[in-house]
């Protein structure tokens, strides 16, 4: 048994190696560095501030705003991908010809660079050439998301729901086949109707996988740079700097590298916090489930 | 009876096409825009377009810098898929193996390394690859992308291999093959459409790769996501050239999306929703 252990671990070590050095190693350097004052055109150099960092990030209302306008996002956009793509899941739960080639259209999305879906939305909304602001100055819209702040907001949400619905839809569906069948004959026996066979067998069923899909996309949704870097850039003004963004400002444009790095470490802790909780909850309903 | 399950066929295509369309649509958009002159473009949208305008892909590729942009991208992006391969193999075999003290806390470490944002980690990346001199190399980027790639094809390879039997391996083992053996003649044949299927998605998933390469390679080593990002400038950006550069980024998608579709699902779930 001993060395089977051993043999394990010989095995694991490159693994292990490599993600000690690009994993743990600068994980704990930016926490080092968040306890420094520290921005590379101070005089000064690094000067040792304690927790200072934090404590000025606590009260810190640009960051509490990208803070918040994050959370936005990820609540507008993750119930819009999620009512959206169940709806289509169940529709595609029907059998017809022609189904695997609009799969295939769906998966599409899932595959192109973040940055290539910036530079699409670029296309399609720029004032000059864009065809969205074309039809919708013919309704009477002024449609330009340099300018206006909502806008650009709603452009990225609807860019975000086009790129990832579909990854929830064929979630789901990879869900909804996977099923027993026995539940639902019985439910057909007991004279059942559609709705009812929906609401109390269909989606009990299906809730680990909906939370382990809403688990995904939270956390990306959460931590979205690409697109939105290529698409606004986080403007106009601040509509669209989320948090990544805020910490890509904070440290390539003002170069402030203490700070930043206070910002980079409240982004991490949160990142653990959420999935060690998120699992969690992920843990305990797939045992519910298991055991009904 | 006939009548109702036409009119339910008719309306299944009518969403399906009224879907497929809104999801083609803006991709078709890039490629209309990659076939057109400056002139064309601002003559006002329209829908479709006979002629192509190869200059678009012809200058950026081969009279500027985006074709060693394109090289670099390929050779970053083949050379990390074999790395994480080569380790994910030793390390999958391991997890699906043996009873390994505290897997349960790697599976979670190596969760959280997917999830967290890679903004978080740009800067603590950048000093130390300026002291060591990896900035601006491909070897950089190489093992850098080990970050969240390496965990992906862990897990998504972890499924694979614990569906082959382990009687194979123990046949194997009487039979008086080592442990390297076994893995190398019964697992590695067996397992080999998972593998390509992983590194596909993992080549993908660094071609695709932008924040990091962004701030860790300046000429030398600059990826081809980070060209196209570069391409709106204060002066005025060719659109048509951009979009062009934009097609070729999505090439690779393109071409291994009838490879990896069946699987992508439970790739970008780590395994947890298998289709």
């Amino acid at each position: 048994m001993r060395t089977s252990q051993y043999k394990a671990w010989g095995l694991l070590a490159p693994t292990l190696v490599i993600l000690f050095f690009i994993g743990l190693v600068p994980f704990l350097y930016v926490i080092y560095l968040s306890l420094f004052k520290y921005n590379i055109w101070s005089v000064r150099g690094m000067v040792f501030a304690g927790v200072d960092n934090f404590r000025k990030l606590m009260f810190d209302s640009s960051f509490m705003h990208s803070l918040g306008i994050g959370l936005t996002f990820v609540v507008i956009t993750c119930s819009i991908e999620t009512l959206l793509g169940l709806v289509i899941a169940i529709f595609l739960t029907n059998e017809f010809v022609g189904k695997g080639v609009f799969r295939t259209i769906l998966t599409l999305p899932l595959a192109i660079a973040p940055i290539t879906i910036g530079s699409i939305w670029v296309l399609m909304t720029n004032p000059d050439i864009g065809p969205l602001p074309y039809i919708l100055h013919k309704f009477g819209i002024d449609y330009n998301i340099g300018v206006n702040a909502k806008q650009a907001f709603f452009t990225v949400v609807f860019m975000d729901i086009w790129h990832w619905t579909p990854f929830v839809t064929l979630t789901l569906l990879a869900g909804l086949t996977s099923f027993p069948k026995e539940p639902f004959e019985a439910a057909k026996v007991d004279g059942a109707n559609k709705w009812q066979t929906l609401r109390y067998i269909t989606l009990p069923l299906l809730t680990p996988v909906i939370l382990t899909m809403l688990f995904i996309r939270v956390m990306d949704t959460f931590r979205i740079f690409d697109e939105v870097w290529m698409l606004t850039g986080g403007g106009p003004g601040t509509a669209t700097r989320f948090v990544s963004i805020d910490v890509v400002r904070r440290v390539l444009v003002s170069t402030d590298y203490g700070y930043g790095s206070s910002m980079s470490v409240f982004l991490l802790y949160l990142t653990i916090v959420m999935c060690w909780l998120l699992l969690n909850i992920i843990s305990i309903t797939r045992k519910e489930v298991h055991e009904r | 009876m006939r009548d109702k399950k036409k009119i339910k066929i008719t309306f299944i295509y009518l969403i399906c096409i009224l879907l497929a369309g809104a999801t083609l649509f803006p991709i078709y958009w890039m490629v209309i825009v990659s076939m057109r002159s400056k002139l064309e473009l601002f003559t006002g949208p329209k829908l479709y377009q006979t002629s192509i305008f190869v200059n678009n892909y012809y200058r950026p590729l081969f009279k500027d810098i985006y074709g060693k942009f394109l090289i670099n991208s390929l050779i970053i992006a083949t050379g990390n898929t074999g790395l994480v391969i080569f380790l994910a193999i030793f390390a999958t075999y391991a997890f699906s193996r043996f009873k390994i003290w505290g897997s349960e806390s790697l599976f979670f470490w190596t969760i959280t390394n997917r999830m967290a944002p890679p903004a978080a980690f740009i800067l603590p990346f950048f000093l130390i690859f300026t002291k060591i001199k990896l900035i601006d190399t491909h070897i950089g980027l190489i093992l850098l992308y080990c970050i969240f790639n390496l965990p992906f094809a862990i897990w998504l390879l972890k499924g694979m291999i614990d569906a082959i039997p382990k009687e194979l391996d123990e046949v194997a083992s009487i039979d008086g093959c080592s442990m390297l053996g076994t893995l190398w003649h019964i697992i590695l044949p067996v397992a080999k459409p998972g593998l390509a299927v992983t590194a596909m998605m993992t080549w993908i998933f660094s071609w695709n790769e932008y924040l990091f390469a962004s701030v860790l390679t300046s000429m030398n080593a600059r990826t081809i996501t980070t060209g196209l990002a570069e391409f709106v400038t204060v002066i005025g950006t060719n659109w048509g050239e951009m979009a062009a550069v934009s097609v070729v980024c999505l090439l690779p998608a393109v071409i291994f999306l009838g490879y990896i579709q069946r699987y992508i699902i439970t790739g970008l779930t780590f395994g947890a929703v298998k289709e």
